[in-house]
């Protein structure tokens, strides 16, 4: 039974690791700024989520010793880690990087028209 | 300018406690596992600099009205008298000791003097961190 755990704990760990590679991968294959973030800013978290909680659950269940950091950090990172992805994000619109040029559709281009249209005035 | 940081600053409100709560916990585990002051100081300090990040100096000065010179002095106080209250019993400067008491929640407790030398410790890097900080923010 504890070998079976223990494996359990293992695939969730690689898991995280894969989902890590996964997102560095990503970042240098994908176009722009704004498909990097989106490939960065959620599968890194669900990878380093991943990792932690097959290091908590060994923790707890093999050698009996719970704690709650690692919780804390579970929260921490969910909270913080998207809205970092979204501010970089809205950052690199705002600072006018360009999107790729096959991308079709840009709904935030006249609202940035516009509000630049107001400070030139 | 008018900015729109809805999303930074409600996660702010809600982190700021988490980071704090951690610094207490780092603060107060220092004695017997790794922490201690100089970590709990520094992890409150940024959490202020995240509540600074977030909304502007005015209202995080508002918030928590404290002139953080004195916080740092108030911190270098504590430290010394800590170890001064060691010649009221007869030993070198410096020198701490501990006890074991029966506390009404947490039972039977270690209490230590060296938590007070940590809280000058952590007063004066709150205070010494957030000094800097605000005297380059207010640059203008």
């Amino acid at each position: 039974m504890t070998e079976m755990l223990k494996i359990l704990f293992a695939v969730i760990i690689l898991f995280g690791a894969l989902l890590s590679l996964l997102s560095a991968i990503g970042i240098i294959r994908l176009p722009d700024v704004y498909t990097r973030n989106h490939a960065v800013s959620k599968s890194a978290t669900l990878g380093v989520l991943s990792i932690l909680l097959g290091t908590f659950l060994y923790f707890w269940v093999i050698e009996g010793y719970m704690n709650a950091r690692v919780i804390l950090g579970f929260v921490f990172l969910f909270l913080t880690s998207p809205v970092a992805g979204h501010l970089i994000s809205r950052a690199a619109y705002n600072s006018k990087v360009p999107l790729w040029e096959k991308s079709t559709q840009d709904d935030l281009k006249n609202k940035a028209r516009s509000t630049k249209g107001k400070v030139s005035q | 300018m008018k900015t729109n940081d809805l999303i930074l600053q409600t996660a702010t409100k809600i982190t700021v406690f988490i980071i704090l709560t951690y610094s207490l916990n780092l603060f107060f585990a220092g004695h017997n596992t790794p922490g201690g002051g100089f970590i709990g100081g520094l992890i409150s300090a940024a959490a202020i600099v995240l509540l600074l990040l977030a909304f502007d100096m005015k209202t995080v000065k508002k918030a928590l009205p404290f002139d953080f010179k004195k916080v740092a002095a108030l911190g270098l106080l504590i430290a010394t008298l800590t170890a001064m209250g060691s010649f009221l019993f007869d030993v070198p400067f410096l020198s701490h000791t501990f006890g074991y008491f029966d506390l009404p929640i947490f039972g039977k407790t270690e209490l230590a003097t060296a938590v007070l030398f940590d809280t000058g410790v952590y007063l004066v890097v709150v205070g010494v961190t957030m000094t800097i900080i605000q005297t380059i923010g207010e640059d203008e």
